[in-house]
């Protein structure tokens, strides 16, 4: 009999958790970070309703420093897949004028991603919103369940998470609670990445490695990818071979010098690797319970 | 021989020595494993678990730089690195010392790849740990080598086992501290092995380490010269999961009715058992209507064949009703339908079980509403014996019998996973309140308890109980009663009569006429007192019917 393989599973698995939420929730929506892991969501979903259309929107923060690159694969993917796709800014934090720079990292991850993202389930009125977090990322995620309930206000209370045996999902909420549904709760960094060699799945060019501009910021080499970011007197700007591993705001991302262009050798790299995806960063260093409080707060 | 023999039953033996292990993602030949750590609070689950990652060169630079400091902020081992801080991710875990919920930690060596399930050892968050092990292949029971098994260890042998997770491992950690001790391991593993041989285990196995230490766990100890078994990791990645599938009938609970068309109409959902192809005749369960599987999809792919574990989408030859919540099943093997089941609950709220209460329940993909009709006993978890209920409270295990809202297909739990397990959701706070297995379903006619039919359109209310239905009396019982308490009462009042009057004849003559009066008026006044609700009290049922 044939055997279903490793990706088999995980892919399976997550079309299951996908067509939950479109069964059940009233108003569900797809965070579409436009990284890695959401080009495979993405895929997933499409799947998972072949031949018909996806049954929900795609919803991005944009937080407006993101590298240009991803705004451009964004809507070219919209646009060739027909995609619902719903953009929201935190305006009121783009008036106050926070930026990367001025407000510190833990501020500005909190007023345009957190605020905004909280913002956008409110004004949408979503009940359940499916992201592409995995529990390999982080110690906390490694808590988290498939289907995280969040109370009013969308906060986190990692006691009041309920049991989740087999594939039995309670997606029943109280008004003002919503839902978010992890379907890559169980892939690895690597597993998304077989993934995508195997489905040949698009993802932003800035994975892959090539001469890009740069300049070193706290140990790490951040791209200039527009005028506005701020160079002090010692630095300089050079041009290096670089790929990201995750993608996310420009100025808060660090990129690695890499030669892989491709994706086998991406995967080849990987498993040489001996620091976790996440070093690359910033935000992610505050603390060791940093990834827990933003949780709580209402991050994705 | 190092191990009792009853703790292994595989025959296992000359495992062949630890290759070197590797970061992840070389092929892993075999397969998946997943599994979870279970046992009493501070017997080192976390510890082990971490201590495994590390041995598997799997705890990267930047976090063993994270791990370093933390340990230095939270850490129980004074100076020495506190591996459990590697998998206790939350705040208020690290503050305690403890884990509270589940952990999953993804790993792979040359051999295998794992998912494991670190589960807390308190008893207070029992359900986490059932949740781990409701999705695991084996199971790793941690004991304490000072103290050997708990209250706890055997809670958690016992759902383990219930859950039909059929291969453990019984890990003896902290060897260090009862000075490599084979004696000691001994005594352990042959108190388990009591233990295990109470319960449906395929295989036991019994291992002594230190997790702190790194005794035994990927290479073999320098301490311990007289163990010859397998090291863990050895046997994580050798050890055979696989079982003949109980049921191999083809299941397919609907999950998404597929509709973008007028020229299509399919079905979406997962393959719980067995296989199907185009041309296979299927029932849909409950409605027991016939038809064909035309096609098979995943996204743009027609299949020849879809595989238990697949989602795919199914086509049918004729254009019935179908909806979500219902089953396609292989014609030639349907499932059970029906409203009731005897069924094990592990209960997981704080608010007590309420017996004939309108719960919602999840099942596949059926979501109905049902009530638990009678409470047979629940279960000691010490010696797993049946104790009559008084009632039913957080962490308990009970037999009861369930019946659902409308019929639905159904299977014992140990045949069908998929169709034989079930979650309660409270109505008013929506929190999942149990986890239930079903034992057996049975049938809508037999002895099955009969409903109140006061229920409000559309939902499943039920105030009379079954075992206050048993209660109520049929004629002929009360009219033996009757007999009985009169003859008995009128002795009595021949022998008061005699006494006061010296008289045997007028004795007689009072005794034998009040018995003729009195029985017509006892009888009259007992039934309809049968007929009263007053003074009636609900009460958790004693067990009728002997325990499977």
């Amino acid at each position: 009999m044939t055997q279903l393989s490793h990706l088999d599973r995980l892919e399976a698995e997550a079309i299951y958790i996908i067509r939950e939420v479109a069964a059940e929730c009233r108003n569900p929506v797809l965070l579409y970070s436009i990284g890695k892991d959401s080009s495979v969501l993405l895929h997933l979903a499409l799947k998972a309703f072949h031949p018909g259309r996806i049954p929900f929107p795609l919803l991005h923060i944009d937080t407006t420093w993101k590298f240009r690159e991803m705004i451009a694969f964004r809507d070219r993917r919209a646009r060739e897949l027909g995609l619902n796709l719903l953009v929201h800014t935190n305006q009121d934090g783009l008036a106050a004028g926070i930026t990367p720079f001025t407000a510190g990292s833990r501020n500005y991850t909190d007023v345009m991603k957190t605020q905004a993202l909280k913002q956008a389930l409110d004004r949408f009125n979503f009940d359940g919103a499916i992201g592409g977090a995995r529990r390999d990322e982080e110690k906390s995620r490694a808590k988290e369940r498939v289907f995280s309930l969040r109370a009013p206000g969308h906060r986190w209370d990692p006691k009041r998470q309920r049991p989740e045996p087999w594939r039995l999902y309670n997606t029943r909420i109280q008004p003002g609670e919503t839902l978010r549904v992890f379907p890559l709760s169980n892939w690895t960094e690597l597993d998304i990445w077989e993934y995508i060699a195997r489905e040949n799945i698009q993802i932003v060019p800035l994975y892959f490695a090539e001469r890009r501009p740069v300049v070193k910021r706290d140990g790490a080499w951040i791209m200039c990818d527009d005028e506005r970011l701020p160079l002090a007197p010692d630095e300089l700007m050079e041009v290096r071979k670089v790929r990201f591993r995750t993608l996310g705001c420009y100025p808060l991302t660090g990129a690695i010098e890499s030669e892989a262009a491709t994706l086998e050798d991406i995967i080849a790299e990987m498993k040489q690797s001996r620091v976790s995806e996440r070093q690359g960063r910033l935000i992610d260093h505050d603390d060791a319970a940093s990834m827990e409080k933003k949780k709580a707060e209402g991050y994705f | 021989m190092h191990m009792p023999a009853a703790l292994r039953r595989d025959g296992a033996t000359d495992l062949a020595p630890i290759q070197g292990v590797v970061t992840p993602a070389e092929t892993s030949p075999g397969g998946l494993l997943r599994f979870i750590t279970c046992g009493s609070v501070d017997d080192g689950k976390s510890t082990f678990i971490g201590r495994l990652l590390y041995d598997c060169q799997l705890v990267l630079d930047d976090q063993m730089e994270s791990l370093a400091k933390d340990s230095r902020r939270y850490g129980t081992q004074n100076e020495d690195i506190d591996f459990a801080l590697l998998v206790d991710g939350l705040a208020a875990e690290r503050e305690q010392g403890i884990t509270i919920d589940v952990a999953y930690r993804y790993f792979a060596t040359k051999k295998r790849s794992f998912i494991v399930a670190d589960t807390p050892g308190h008893e207070q968050y029992t359900r986490n740990m059932a949740t781990g092990a409701s999705n695991a292949d084996l199971a790793i029971i941690l004991v304490d080598a000072r103290n050997g098994a708990t209250a706890q260890t055997r809670r958690h042998a016992f759902i383990v086992s219930m859950l039909g997770i059929r291969h453990v491992v019984l890990a003896v950690n902290k060897m260090d501290l009862v000075g490599y001790s084979q004696e000691r391991f001994d005594a352990v593993a042959a108190e388990f092995a009591q233990i295990a041989g109470k319960l449906d285990f395929a295989q036991a196995v019994a291992i002594p380490i230190s997790a702190k230490r790194g005794d035994n766990i990927s290479s073999r100890s320098a301490e311990m010269p007289w163990y010859r078994g397998p090291v863990l990791l050895d046997h994580l990645e050798t050890v055979d999961v696989e079982e003949a599938a109980a049921d191999d009938a083809f299941r397919f609970p609907v999950q998404w009715v597929s509709r973008p068309n007028s020229e299509f109409r399919g079905y979406s959902g997962f393959v719980a058992s067995g296989t199907v192809t185009p041309g296979t005749a299927v029932t849909i369960q409950p409605s027991g209507v016939r038809t064909t599987i035309k096609e098979v999809w995943l996204a743009e792919q027609n299949l020849d064949e879809a595989l238990v574990g697949q989602s795919v989408t199914l086509t049918l030859t004729d254009n019935v009703d179908v909806s979500r919540g219902d089953v396609i099943v292989g014609a030639a093997q349907a499932a059970t339908v029906t409203r009731h089941a005897r069924a094990h609950l592990l209960w997981m709220s704080q608010a007590p079980l309420k017996p004939g209460a309108s719960y919602f329940a999840k099942l596949a993909t059926r979501a109905t509403a049902a009530a638990i009709t009678a409470v047979h006993h629940t279960v000691d978890v010490f010696d797993y014996a049946p104790v009559e209920a008084a009632g039913v409270g957080t962490n308990d295990l009970a037999s009861v019998t369930v019946t659902f809202d409308a019929p639905l297909a159904l299977a014992r739990y140990r045949d069908n996973r998929e169709l034989g397990s079930f979650i309660l959701i409270d109505r008013l706070t929506n929190e999942t309140v149990a986890l239930g297995l079903i034992d057996e379903p049975q049938a809508d006619t037999a002895s099955a308890p009969v409903m109140a039919s006061a229920a409000q359109p559309g939902q499943l209310v039920s105030n009379v109980v079954t075992w206050l239905s048993q209660a109520r009396e049929k004629p002929l019982r009360s009219i033996v009663k009757a007999i009985t308490w009169r003859t008995t009462g009128s002795i009595d009042t021949f022998v008061l009569s005699f006494i006061f009057t010296q008289d045997a004849k007028i004795s007689a003559a009072i005794s034998g006429t009040e018995i003729l009066t009195k029985l017509a008026l006892y009888y009259g006044h007992e039934r309809i007192w049968a007929h009263l609700r007053f003074g009636l009290r609900r009460v958790p049922a004693p067990d009728t019917q002997p325990s499977k």
